[in-house]
């Protein structure tokens, strides 16, 4: 029932290096997942019936599958099958590259949804306005919808960084050495896993409610800007 | 001898797996290579399991039973908490409502891995009676089973409180004092006139959290518990059928959610209240 914290201040540059990898795991996901997921989202709204039916397939297959199962399919099958046609016969160390991929396309599909209600969320007469002013579809997308709906958009997508922040622990799965990750297999070679688990819980409860309070005060901002 | 060979190396592997404590060394003594070649093979599905007395298929959909054993059990315990800290979020004075909210915060800034890690290893060390008997008596599959129950029920709880809280916001205040004037007490407008409404309303929404929640259950496969997903990484190690095993196991996920949705949207209609948004007029 005793504590003993003693570990933790050893241990603190190695779990310095599992947070790096989490936080690339992060930027990683919420960048390519942004772009992809607007690409997604201009797909599933776009007047072509093929483009649409493949936005909404994808999107659909990654949120029906739990994470974990979409991190087994790519550590066990997907990645191996297209390393094995690109580099045949070689054996390279892939669990990072399979997390930042998964990770990717996984939160695409997330993104896409929270950004193509963002879209929808501005209403049909600018598009219309705009075509009438003579753009194509193309440029009312980008210069009149596109930038406000972003705006609009800004702090559900930063909700969502925190959450994909926080699934990246899942990586535990495929053995990849996250923060939770460092901190688990410290704890299980000194003996203190209670304590790690634990200090690791509290970072992640830091972290994440510091970050949710600035993503609250942003929203309150933004919302007074579009009012004004 | 192909079939001895099998089982006899499934046989190992399976007792290697149960002793070694977690469920993730399975990833690292996996090659992967040896099953993406040739198609997709059904007789896979009948071949013996790691359970020998089972085929793979029922192996499969017994780990699908335990995922949505799990879900059900969590969602009951989800359900009554995070309508009680929900409802709490709507009262007056400061107090209830800041305890709601550090709940929410607290269960919510958390992964969900770290909290089963808490509930499966650090609880039962910190309550040196319950957990003592938690650890002897209690049988491996149930202390996962529990442990599982306890994280995702109150992790789920933090997400249905926030629904329930906003259902009731979306029915303005008017019926709170329209409820008070009648001379009902606070507990009774609650019970008979917001509730009633703010779950109908919320049944969209509070479907998708049990599609979250069914989807979090993989998520104890990291501490053994025999779920669908662990099965399926489980029956892709014994055959080298790394395709058919997953894929069987995707396909049962999705099914699950179509059935689970149907079930939502038929309760939608049958509870549906006349002059209400789908509501018959």
């Amino acid at each position: 029932m005793f504590f003993d914290w003693s570990a933790i201040p050893g241990a603190l540059p190695i779990l310095w290096q599992g947070m790096i990898v989490t936080l690339q795991i992060t930027l990683v996901g919420v960048v390519v997942g942004v772009l992809l997921g607007t690409l997604l989202a201009l797909f599933r709204l776009s007047p072509s019936r093929l483009l649409s039916w493949f936005s909404a397939t994808y999107v659909t297959v990654f949120r029906s599958i739990p994470l974990v199962m979409v991190l087994f399919w790519f550590h066990l099958v997907l990645i191996p099958l297209v390393v094995g046609l690109l580099f045949p016969g070689r054996r390279l160390e892939l669990r990072f590259i399979t997390a930042l991929t998964a990770f990717s396309l996984f939160e695409a599909s997330y993104y896409a949804e929270i950004i193509r209600a963002g879209i929808l969320s501005v209403t049909k007469g600018q598009f219309s306005a705009g075509l009438a002013l003579g753009m194509n579809r193309r440029q009312v997308m980008r210069l009149v919808i596109l930038p406000q709906a972003l705006r609009r958009m800004v702090p559900l997508l930063l909700t969502q960084a925190i959450i994909l922040f926080q699934d990246s622990t899942l990586v535990y799965v495929i053995n990849l050495d996250d923060f939770f990750r460092k901190a688990y297999n410290v704890g299980n070679t000194v003996g203190t896993l209670n304590e790690l688990i634990l200090f690791a819980g509290a970072v992640y409860l830091v972290i994440c409610t510091l970050a949710s309070g600035c993503v609250r005060q942003l929203h309150r901002k933004l919302t007074v800007l579009t009012v004004k | 001898m192909a079939l001895h060979t099998l089982l006899l190396t499934s046989f190992d592997a399976f007792t290697a797996l149960s002793q070694a404590n977690h469920f993730s060394l399975l990833a690292s003594h996996f090659s992967p290579n040896a099953a993406l070649i040739a198609g997709f093979d059904f007789s896979v599905f009948l071949r013996p399991s790691p359970e020998s007395a089972l085929n793979n298929l029922s192996y499969l959909l017994v780990g699908l039973g335990w995922s949505l054993l799990l879900a059900l059990a969590s969602w009951v315990v989800a359900f009554v908490i995070g309508s009680v800290i929900g409802v709490m979020r709507t009262l007056p004075g400061r107090i209830l409502p800041f305890i709601g909210a550090c709940y929410v915060e607290l269960f919510r800034n958390i992964p969900l891995l770290v909290q089963l890690f808490i509930w499966f290893f650090v609880i039962p060390d910190m309550t040196p009676l319950l957990g003592d008997w938690f650890k002897q008596k209690v049988p491996p599959i149930w202390q996962e089973f529990i442990a599982g129950t306890a994280c995702l029920g109150l992790f789920t709880a933090a997400r249905i409180a926030e629904q329930v809280r906003a259902g009731i916001g979306s029915l303005g205040a008017g019926q709170v004092g329209a409820g008070l004037a009648l001379g009902l007490k606070r507990r009774q407008v609650y019970l008979l006139v917001l509730l009633p409404v703010a779950y109908r309303i919320l049944i969209p929404t509070l479907t998708s959290e049990f599609l979250n929640l069914i989807k979090n259950t993989a998520v104890a496969s990291t501490i053994g518990y025999v779920e669908l997903a662990q099965r399926s990484a489980s029956m892709a190690e014994t055959t080298s059928r790394v395709y058919e095993a997953f894929a069987a196991g995707t396909l049962l996920y999705a099914i699950l959610n179509l059935l689970v949705m149907a079930l939502a949207r038929g309760l939608e209609r049958f509870t549906a209240l006349p002059g209400f948004l789908g509501g018959r007029r």
